[in-house]
């Protein structure tokens, strides 16, 4: 059972690495955001879990910590990924659509009717 | 009236948690400091006042976390092939889905999902429309993009919000 | 046993932590630096929960609580203040 446990935190932080790879690898702000969002959650969700397998007894804390992680992890996420948008932080060159900024350039004309 | 039940009852459950005991005078510390702090610092805590407290709400809201659960290690594995692959297969861009949803906590935790699931990032959110970072875009129609992204969340969501 | 994989994990933890550290120096833009910044609190937040699991103290965790809700709004202040809106 406890070698259960060690073995989960063990995968939890070979999740982080790949975090890390990624963020060094990939080449914008937004592929970025989104390495390290995913991979930082699933490893510290990991870590947390293979931790209350060791440790039965430390449950609520722990709970409290994994369910903190898995709900502000998104919202720092996407407040970053808008904040980047709006000071114009360039795109890859693989980029292939951006609906967003189709859309906000029709509001202003809409705007600017009125 | 409901939404101080809903606030009073997170921060007891909270509070039981942090201090890991049943110990009645504990309890009742904490439950003194909940009722003050949902009695005069929320007053207009409107957020959770859409929700469903009905059996079914409840089986809904326990599928819902199985089905986020298999979906972030789906979205997990998907990053770690395509940040080893020395290739790196990415193909990003800003894709536009529409949804359904009316109420704010329930689009609070779709937007949450969809950063959590495989390839996308919500990025902003107009009125109906979410503006999201795709790193495979697999079709630019507004439709195709939503049926792919957002139908499989929208329709627990649903039920549980009405 | 269980002593040897917690010491490999926490070398891992420690070898993620450093790779961060170059995007960190590297940078290039502002938001690239805050996104360093939140993978390695983040990263912390397993590194201290390992920590007291190995020493045995559950007082740490509240450390980890803490720090994790002071990392969360530190990233949400500055992206505010990058958007100009604070």
């Amino acid at each position: 059972m406890e070698l259960l446990g060690a073995i989960v935190t063990l995968m939890g932080s070979l999740v982080l690495l790949v975090a890390s790879i990624g963020l060094l690898r990939m080449p914008d702000v937004y592929n970025r955001l989104q390495v390290g969002t995913k991979a930082t959650t699933l490893g510290t969700i990991l870590t947390l879990f293979g931790l209350l397998i060791l440790m039965p007894g430390w449950w609520g804390k722990l709970i409290l910590l994994i369910f903190f992680v898995m709900m502000t992890n998104p919202v720092s996420s996407h407040v970053l990924a808008r904040a980047s948008y709006f000071i114009k932080i360039p795109f890859t060159d693989r980029t292939v659509v951006d609906k967003l900024k189709v859309s906000s350039k029709a509001q202003k004309i809409e705007y600017e009717e009125k | 009236m409901k939404n101080f039940f809903i606030v009073f009852l997170i921060l007891m459950i909270v509070w039981v948690l942090l201090n890991n005991t049943f110990q009645p005078d504990i309890l009742l510390v904490g439950a003194v400091i909940a009722f003050f702090a949902s009695a005069f610092l929320c007053k207009r805590c409107e957020l959770f006042a859409d929700m469903n407290f009905t059996p079914k709400g409840i089986i809904y809201t326990i599928i819902f976390l199985g089905v986020f659960m298999i979906d972030l290690i789906k979205s997990n594995l998907d990053v770690t092939r395509r940040v080893l692959n020395p290739a790196l297969p990415i193909k990003p861009g800003i894709v536009e889905v529409k949804t359904k949803l009316k109420s704010k906590f329930a689009r609070m935790l779709l937007a949450n999902s969809i950063t959590l699931t495989p390839g996308t990032l919500t990025v902003d959110v107009k009125d109906d429309s979410f503006f999201i970072h795709w790193i495979d875009v697999k079709d630019e129609d507004v439709k195709v993009a939503s049926k792919e992204i957002v139908e499989k969340f929208e329709k627990y969501l649903e039920v549980i919000y009405g | 046993m269980v002593d040897t994989i917690l010491t490999v994990a926490v070398a891992i933890i420690l070898l993620s932590i450093g790779l961060t550290m170059i995007r960190f120096v590297k940078g290039k833009t502002s938001v690239d630096r805050v996104i360093a910044f939140d993978v390695m609190s983040i990263a912390s937040i397993a590194l201290i929960g390992i920590l007291a699991y190995v020493t045995q103290r559950i007082i740490y965790l509240d450390v980890a609580i803490v720090y994790g809700l002071l990392g969360f709004l530190a990233v949400i202040i500055i992206a505010k203040y990058l958007e100009k809106s604070l």
